[in-house]
């Protein structure tokens, strides 16, 4: 693997609320690479949580400790709120599930996307407008000239999540985290997103965390994969070598999918196992 | 089934622990859980005891009272507070505490009155106009516009000075002006509500109109509804004060808190007692209701669920 | 020969008047036999879940011609209808009311059709989607996504209808979850011998459930095939061939030729 741009271990995260604390995310350690990276698993298995807690996005009523979390030679849990927003966006970037909601609907979308690139860049306006066309260029979009001066309301969810990713990359982060980019997409859409999302991160070098629910869709479009059950990482495997994973809930939720090409008359329920939690 | 709980859900719903047996069981076991979160606040708290003080006052007044409330004793007219008159006397030789306490009577029938009054009203407007739509929706939405295109207490006045002062008529003139806001809010709940799946649901199972409103969409307006009564007491409150300052309200010799500051305010500067009394009752209880209700809109919302 | 269960004719939906008119069904027809279950798939805005709303009676606008049982469907939403269509919804958080236990929940149609014995059925329908009784006096935020789930098709067929519409009801799940539900649902046509019309975007769900399905796209069905046709090369229509490649798996090469996409 090439250098270490993300060093994780024992991530945990605890939530307090109405005086029970409970945790959402448990010893969890992973490095990141150049690569792409897939946390999937269950809603409440805590994945999306772990992305959050690297940028420090986590609720309040959160309680987010390490060992070490490592970016680069920051310590990413000892740095003041001012370097974290320094890094948040800059050098680390998100993008969420719909770009509906991260969208100002007032905002003309590349005017936006400017605003993205002048907050951490020194250029002028007419440089940043040609940047931002130049990246809309870059995330497909046919006619960046018109598509600049759209808002919000006027763009398709594919577009919108196009436009998300060419705002999260025009300050050319190290590293992207995409939380379900493409739940909230049609399917043939949802190529396009991720054909432009794996053609950046290959010509940047970027690493890329995937959060995901979708084990077919990781399989295919990620190197590595984390299993999360429960707060805890239960398997890192290869992406290739999924079908021969080894933990029985990897494997339940594998054989749980329905699928076009095997038929089945009735699919294997998952059987969980107390054990999980903690071995 | 509770595999298909997660560890981690499954921890923070702690109810699962005892499950209900019966239908009165789970209603219980839900208002618990209401209370122990309206009891979590400590301004909650607060207005939730000076309400109770309110409604204890109200109902023991003649015990708690120290003297008759209409007992004139000229020989001792604006006495300062002391042993024998807690909040001192006004100018006819009364006993300012006592009329406080039984003035809290009035408060309270002015407020359950409107609240009586306005609450179904409203509530039968709003989730009306905004589930049927349309025509019906237009006309209803129009008078309310009008009503509430008055200044509250303008018409109150019109009002009164129409029917004549007295307390019944303030009440009237109250409620008059105080249900169009609820409506909007019962309305703008529907409009949501009549999209809701739960409600094409009964929708599809054959349900009447009278039927889905009734028992699938008031249910979910109550809170919003209720919450936003308990604030209007605070507004209640104060016009109930205001019209009985005026002279609009109750009539003398009725221990009206609003009418007391009225009369007290020409000997203001020498007697503060006759003013600043029910002064502070009145706000102390106006602003309990507004913490009151600040804490049910965390409980009731089911926004914040 | 198995009678026809649904028969849907030229089928038209429009919304909006004029040059702002929006057409969303246009000539749908298709037949669902006696017992089948039949799917509809296609990408958001393609009319497949107006179609199941146009059955169910909640738009009434439509044009055309559809029949339950040889007998022609009615505009507006008649009580016998209920009795013969139900639905089941995509959300199990928005479809039960969060203010009823699934009690008052399963009581509801009950006490809207008159139906006596309640008490009996509401126990056996709730074994019947596997919940026991410990289920019947909780709320809605007292179960799973999985469990709400089970409640909402209790719900539905507690009127012993014949036609069962499904919209989505395994896209909010997750995958374990969702697999004991189409489970569920299978047992259940296998039982009570029911018809399901289920509208979907993933086509492994409707290879698992269904026998045929209809494949949409704008307001039109592109075509109609055998779900065991759906892994082979006898789709027709490259933008069926194209849903079917996309639900298996992302591919760097795979570009989506602009002619599929605005057909």
């Amino acid at each position: 693997m090439s250098e270490i741009k993300l060093q994780v271990e024992d991530l945990r995260v605890q939530f307090l609320n109405d005086g029970r604390i409970t945790d959402a995310v448990r010893n969890v350690s992973f490095n990141l690479g150049q690569e792409k990276l897939a946390i999937v698993g269950e809603s409440g298995s805590g994945k999306s949580t772990v992305g959050r807690s690297l940028l420090r996005l986590h609720p309040a009523s959160a309680k987010v400790t390490a060992k070490q979390m490592r970016f680069g030679e920051i310590d990413l849990l000892g740095i003041p709120e001012k370097a974290m927003q320094q890094i948040r966006g800059q050098r680390i970037s998100m993008i969420m599930q719909d770009p509906k909601y991260s969208l100002n609907p007032v905002m003309r979308v590349g005017e936006q996307i400017a605003e993205a690139y002048l907050a951490h860049h020194k250029a002028s306006k007419a440089e940043a407008a040609e940047r931002v066309l130049d990246m809309l260029e870059k995330v497909r979009i046919r006619d960046p000239q018109r598509v600049y001066q759209l808002y919000p309301h006027e763009v398709s969810g594919g577009m919108g999540q196009r436009i998300m990713i060419a705002m999260m990359m025009i300050p050319e982060p190290e590293i992207i985290i995409a939380d379900e980019p493409t739940s909230a997409l049609d399917v043939s859409v949802r190529q396009q997103v991720l054909s432009v999302l794996d053609d950046l991160v290959g010509q940047r070098n970027l690493g890329l965390i995937f959060i995901s629910h979708d084990l077919n869709l990781v399989r295919t479009f990620c190197d590595r994969v984390l299993v999360m059950y429960a707060g805890r990482v239960v398997e890192s495997i290869a992406a290739a070598d999924l079908d021969h994973a080894q933990h029985p809930y990897t494997r339940g939720l594998l054989a749980a999918l329905p699928s076009i090409d095997h038929r089945r008359d009735r699919l294997p329920v998952l059987q969980r196992d107390p054990a999980w939690l903690t071995a | 089934m509770t595999p298909e709980l997660s560890p981690a859900i499954a921890a923070s719903v702690p109810q699962q622990n005892g499950q209900p047996q019966s239908r009165g069981a789970a209603l219980r076991q839900n208002l618990q859980r209401s209370l122990r979160r309206l009891t979590h606040n400590p301004m909650t708290v607060a207005g939730l005891i000076v309400v109770a003080m309110l409604l204890l006052v109200a109902l023991f007044a003649p015990w708690i009272a120290t003297h008759d409330p209409l007992a004139q004793d000229l020989n001792n007219t604006l006495k300062a507070p002391d042993a024998a008159h807690w909040f001192g006397t006004d100018e006819y030789g009364r006993d300012v505490f006592s009329r406080l306490v039984h003035g809290s009577r009035i408060t309270l029938y002015v407020i359950s009155l409107v609240t009586v009054i306005v609450g179904p009203v409203g509530l039968a407007v709003g989730t009306i106009s905004g589930y049927f739509g349309g025509k019906v929706d237009t006309v209803f939405m129009r008078i309310t516009d009008i009503f509430i295109s008055f200044p509250s207490l303008v018409l109150a006045l019109a009002f009164v000075a129409a029917l004549g002062p007295g307390l019944d008529h303030a009440v009237m003139a109250i409620a008059l002006t105080a249900w169009p806001p609820i409506a909007r809010l019962a309305r703008a709940e529907t409009l949501q509500l009549r999209k809701a799946d739960f409600v094409v649901a009964v929708q599809l199972q054959g349900a009447s109109s009278t039927r889905i409103i009734v028992r699938h969409i008031v249910p979910m307006c109550l809170s919003s509804v209720v919450i936003r009564l308990t604030m209007n007491m605070a507004g209640i409150i104060l016009t109930a004060a205001g019209l009985g300052f005026l002279g609009l309200g109750a009539l003398p010799p009725m221990p009206e808190w609003g009418a007391m500051i009225s009369t007290g305010r020409r000997y203001m500067l020498e007697c503060w007692w006759l003013v600043a009394m029910p002064g502070v009752a009145i706000m102390l209880v106006s602003l309990a209701f507004n913490l009151l209700g600040d804490g049910l809109r965390d409980v009731l919302d089911p926004r914040s669920e | 020969m198995t009678p026809n269960m649904i028969e849907i004719e030229k089928l038209n939906l429009t919304f909006g008047h004029g040059p702002q008119a929006n057409h969303v069904l246009r000539d749908v027809s298709f037949a669902v036999k006696d017992g089948e279950s039949f799917g509809l798939v296609g990408e958001s805005g393609s009319g497949k879940t107006t179609v199941l709303r146009c059955l169910a009676g909640q738009y009434t606008h439509w044009s055309g011609e559809m029949r339950i049982d040889g007998k022609a469907l009615e505009h507006k939403l008649d009580r016998a209808r209920c009795r013969h269509v139900q639905m089941v919804f995509q959300d199990p958080y928005g479809s039960l009311h969060p203010r009823h236990t699934v009690e008052t929940a399963l009581t509801e149609p009950m006490a809207i059709h008159g139906i006596g014995e309640r008490q009996e059925r509401i126990g056996s329908i709730l074994a019947k989607v596997g919940l026991n009784d410990s289920y019947r006096f909780r709320y809605p935020h007292q179960l799973s996504g999985g469990q709400r789930q089970r409640v909402a098709i209790a719900r539905a067929l507690i009127l012993e209808p014949r036609i069962l519409l499904l919209d989505e009801p395994t896209s909010a799940l997750d995958v374990s979850v969702q697999a004991e539900i189409l489970n569920l649902l299978a047992d259940l046509r296998q039982r009570d011998g029911l018809t399901y019309l289920l509208v979907t975007h993933d086509l492994g769900v409707v290879a698992h459930l269904c026998d045929r399905v209809a494949v949409m796209q704008q307001g039109e069905i592109l075509e109609t095939l055998a779900t065991s046709d759906l892994a082979g090369s006898s789709p027709k229509n490259a933008y069926t061939r194209m849903l079917v490649d996309a639900s298996r798996e992302y591919s760097r090469k795979q570009e989506i030729p602009e002619t599929v996409l605005l057909a």
